[in-house]
């Protein structure tokens, strides 16, 4: 005799004992700490920081070692924590060209005020696997060069300077909060501030594969990589009762900036316009990915032809938080056992109903 | 007729593209069972202006006055954005160049005609069929192709399944742009014929686009002609076409210039 | 999780609670409307109840009896999972018993024994939007909303008939609630869309993932679309329960072996325990 499966509570708990297990791994080797995640796997505890929006090291390293390295569900993991935290307020926008730097680059100008800085970057490492790495050699120590030009102005500031890009300009009312994409809906169209929080947050593939499916047609726009500095950036909270902002903390972040073609139009003489992107940590190829889409998504606003999904607001934004995608990609492993019924209660009644239709008509 | 019967009234339409382009300055009167011709060079401005006939474009100026089946006449620009598409699934009808443009590709044939029925409030399947053969009839489609999806179509077919989608719902005004373009010699005229068969039958009030003048010449009693976004020619089609007055018309008119 | 200290009761802080209760209340007092919300980041997945959970968290007080279900069972890992959930941070009281809840929240079923007016059932929606196969834009499908503007749907339907014979939607059959807004049930079976119309229960609906919630309230008619020549119908597949005999509750299917055995039985578990209890008083 049938009976009807019960234990679904047994199971949840013995699954999540397993998984502890899983975890840990072979008891004979060291377990690692959250702080050796945080120091020697910094780029995934930079990733899981920017999609998280919540810049904390700590919590990164943690919810990666939770996550057995899994940096979507690391970052979810974060998330579900940061939507508890209360809101002090809002700080002061970061100064990027007061960034104290530790990289910077130009493809635009060979030469500029501050220099190339070429920084901690895998762009020229040969892609040979280290096995000095698997034994357990020192780094060498890199040489320390004279300290670097304090000046360092933005690229783009300089060619905004002679008129031929075009300023940023604030919105025009900004006497309300900066609107706040994990406080607020999602109403389309979402305007360039929410599109850029979405992007910063996105999933770094998604927004990767659509700035580079702009650069291969979908939408295309010309684009120059102005400029990428990566550094730390001074975070300021301007305190009512002082009368002036105050430094809270550093954080270490990268921004690019690129330079894009505009014809003009009736109103507007040739210029240049801007991508933007803005990422916690060192995330070169998230920062630049996101400039593309950025600019892709200005389209309409520029008066250009939307030949893209790039170039498609509510498209990327709809699509692009990671979080989002796998919850529901994955619920569909929940049960569906009614529905199903129901379907197939309809392809029978169907099948049926045109058996019967064959066989009046060979009648 | 006196003025006051107009089915529409257009006074002083203007649109700037920003290139020189658009139209300006245009002012006409439409009353109902009359077909109005509108020919011109292509860039002449005459499909921007049956766009914004159609509100598929606003205006930079101007008014376009239409009276309701209640009798009183509105701004159509001036609607509500509700009102604006009631009046677009009911009163309203206008049929593109490109089939494609007008109908529903994934949709049956049937599903299409019988759409603005349902838009409208339609409720019984029975009916909206009926309604469908009919008028797949009446544009010479076979009844047993009303499950077939338009993709399995000719292009003649499909435009007749256009017009079937349209006229369906009883339109007081049709807006057509060159419907027949884009066919072959021999399925224009089949469709022409049609075409001048339901005018008649339906008394259809009619603002039909096409830089054909043996189209113009067949279908429409007035004719308006354009040039640089301007009308600079209206009148009987017969007298348009048999004695034009302006020189760029006597151009058009022995096809010296390619419309 | 574990250990909810630093938690608020029921997971969300009081603000958040406030925010929700203020759509719910908007989307009471506009059935069937469709209201955009401040969705959390729930320490559950999206598309796993996120939208129902905020919901339940936003109206659940200390004193009330929770009840869970998915596919119209309570021991169905998810609903496991989220009875859990209330369990470990609101420490309400929870039941399988439809009769003893005050709130209850549910994927894809309406309960089979009726609801009455101290209960609220919270569905758990994945696409809220009636018309998203239709109009993947959400900017158009709200001014399709805003003008009731429905015909499209329709078409829908008709092509069913004229394709298949029949309207071919067995789940998620969309309706009219209050003669105004067009409305997604969530995925229930067709079978269940009679039961919302004129329900005792306040119905609230929450879709995490696409932020909004919506409402029917207590005793509001709803209507399966359909056609006058063609109305909307119920399936069943005929047989009785396997285990209560009922012949009139909604079946799961059991497959029992490899070569075409089946059984059916009561999707909704609390409804079946009962008969059968009842069966074996009598006995």
């Amino acid at each position: 005799m049938y009976v009807a499966v019960k234990g679904g509570e047994a199971a949840i708990d013995a699954a999540h004992d397993w998984l502890a297990e899983e975890r840990r791994g072979d008891p004979a080797i060291p377990e690692v700490t959250p702080d050796q995640i945080a120091e020697q796997l910094g780029l995934a505890v930079d990733r899981v920081m920017a999609e998280a929006s919540l810049y904390d090291r700590d919590l990164a390293a943690l919810a990666l070692k939770q996550a057995q390295g899994d940096v979507i569900e690391a970052v979810f993991l974060l998330r579900a924590y940061r939507t508890t935290l209360p809101r002090f307020g809002a700080s002061m926008p970061v100064d990027t060209a007061a960034m104290r730097i530790d990289r910077r680059i130009s493809a635009t100008f060979k030469d500029l005020p501050g220099g190339q800085v070429l920084g901690p970057t895998y762009d020229y490492t040969h892609r040979l696997l280290d096995f000095a790495l698997a034994a357990d050699g020192e780094a060498p120590e890199a040489p320390t060069a004279e300290p670097l030009d304090p000046a360092m102005p933005r690229v783009l500031d300089l060619l905004a300077d002679e008129g031929l890009m075009e300023r940023e300009t604030p919105p025009a009312d900004e006497s309300g909060p900066v609107p706040d994409l994990t406080r607020e809906p999602l109403t389309y169209p979402a305007g360039r501030p929410l599109r850029l929080q979405g992007l910063a947050r996105g999933d770094e593939g998604f927004v990767l594969s659509l700035g580079y499916s702009t650069q291969r047609g979908y939408g295309r726009n010309h684009p120059f990589a102005g400029e990428i500095r990566q550094g730390a950036v001074s975070v300021e909270v301007d305190v009512p009762e002082l009368g002036f902002a105050v430094d809270i903390g550093d954080l270490v972040v990268t921004e690019c900036q690129s330079v894009n073609q505009f014809k003009g139009d009736a109103e507007r003489p040739a210029q240049f316009t801007r991508g933007y992107g803005l990422v916690f940590g060192r995330g070169e190829r998230k920062a630049m990915a996101m400039a593309l889409v950025d600019r892709a998504l200005r389209a309409e606003e520029l008066g250009e032809a939307i030949q893209g999904p790039a170039q498609d607001e509510e498209f990327v934004l709809s699509h692009a938080d990671n979080v989002e995608a796998s919850g529901f990609v994955q619920h569909l492993k929940l049960p569906h056992y009614v529905d199903f019924q129901a379907e197939l209660q309809l392809v029978r009644a169907l099948r049926a109903a045109r058996r019967d239709e064959n066989r009046e008509a060979a009648e | 007729m006196t003025r006051d019967d107009a089915l529409l009234s257009v006074r002083d339409l203007a649109l700037d593209y920003g290139n020189g382009r658009g139209v300006r300055d245009v002012s006409f009167r439409l009353w109902p069972g009359e077909v109005l011709g509108i020919v011109g060079e292509s860039g002449s401005g005459k499909t921007t202006l049956l766009k914004l006939l159609g509100g598929q474009l606003a205006p930079d100026a101007g008014t376009i006055h239409y009276r309701m089946a209640g009798g009183d006449m509105v701004d159509l620009n001036d609607l509500s954005e509700a009102r604006r598409r009631h009046l677009g699934r009911t009163e309203l009808a206008f049929v593109h160049q490109n089939p494609r443009d007008g109908l529903r590709l994934a949709v049956t044939a049937g599903g299409n005609v019988g759409e603005r029925l349902m838009a409208d409030g339609a409720r019984h399947y029975g009916r909206i069929r009926a309604a469908a053969l009919d008028w797949l009839e009446r544009v010479e489609i076979e009844a047993g192709r009303v499950d077939d999806r338009p993709t399995t179509f000719s292009g003649g077919m499909q435009q007749r399944l256009q017009i079937a989608r349209n006229l369906v719902s009883g339109p007081r005004l049709v807006l057509m742009d060159e419907p027949t373009g884009g066919l072959d010699v021999s399925v224009q005229a089949r469709l022409l014929d049609l075409l001048r068969g339901l005018v008649a039958d339906l008394g259809l009030t009619v603002v039909i686009v096409t830089h054909d003048l043996g189209v113009a010449r067949l279908l429409a009693h007035r004719l308006m002609v354009m040039q640089g976004g301007r009308v600079i020619e209206s009148g009987l089609t017969d007298q348009v076409l048999d004695d034009p007055r302006e020189p760029y018309t006597q151009l058009l008119v022995s096809s010296v210039l390619a419309a | 999780m574990s250990g909810t200290e630093g938690y608020n009761f029921a997971y969300l802080d009081e603000q958040t609670k406030r925010m929700i209760r203020r759509a719910i209340l908007k989307a009471v007092a506009v059935p069937g409307y469709q209201v955009p919300f401040a969705s959390r980041e729930m320490p559950l997945p999206y598309g796993w109840g996120t939208g129902g959970i905020q919901v339940t968290a936003s109206v659940l007080g200390a004193d009330d009896t929770l009840k869970v279900i998915d596919q119209g069972a309570d021991d169905t890992t998810n609903a496991v999972s989220i009875r859990r959930f209330f369990a470990r941070t609101a420490g309400v009281a929870t039941t399988t018993r439809t009769a003893e809840a005050t709130v209850i929240q549910t994927r894809h079923r309406v309960p089979e024994t009726p609801l009455t007016g101290d209960q609220i059932l919270v569905y758990q929606v994945p696409i809220p939007e009636p018309l998203r196969w239709l109009e993947p834009r959400e900017a158009e499908t709200r001014a399709l909303h805003a003008l009731g503007d429905y015909g499209v749907m329709q078409v829908e339907l008709y092509e069913d008939i004229a394709i298949h014979g029949k309207i071919k939607r067995s789940y998620d059959y969309p309706v009219e609630v209050a003669d105004r807004y067009m409305m997604s049930p969530s995925p229930i079976p067709k079978f269940d869309n009679p039961k919302l119309s004129d329900c005792p229960a306040l119905q609230l609906f929450g879709a995490g993932r696409e932020k909004r919630i919506y409402a029917i309230p207590p005793h509001t008619p709803v209507r399966s679309l359909d056609f006058e020549d063609h109305p909307f119908d119920i399936d069943h597949p005929g047989t009785p329960c396997a285990l209560c005999g009922d012949t009139e509750s909604f079946l799961d299917e059991i497959v029992t072996d490899d070569k075409g055995g089946r059984m059916f039985v009561c999707s909704d578990t609390d409804h079946c325990a009962e008969r059968q209890a009842e069966a074996g008083h009598d006995a």
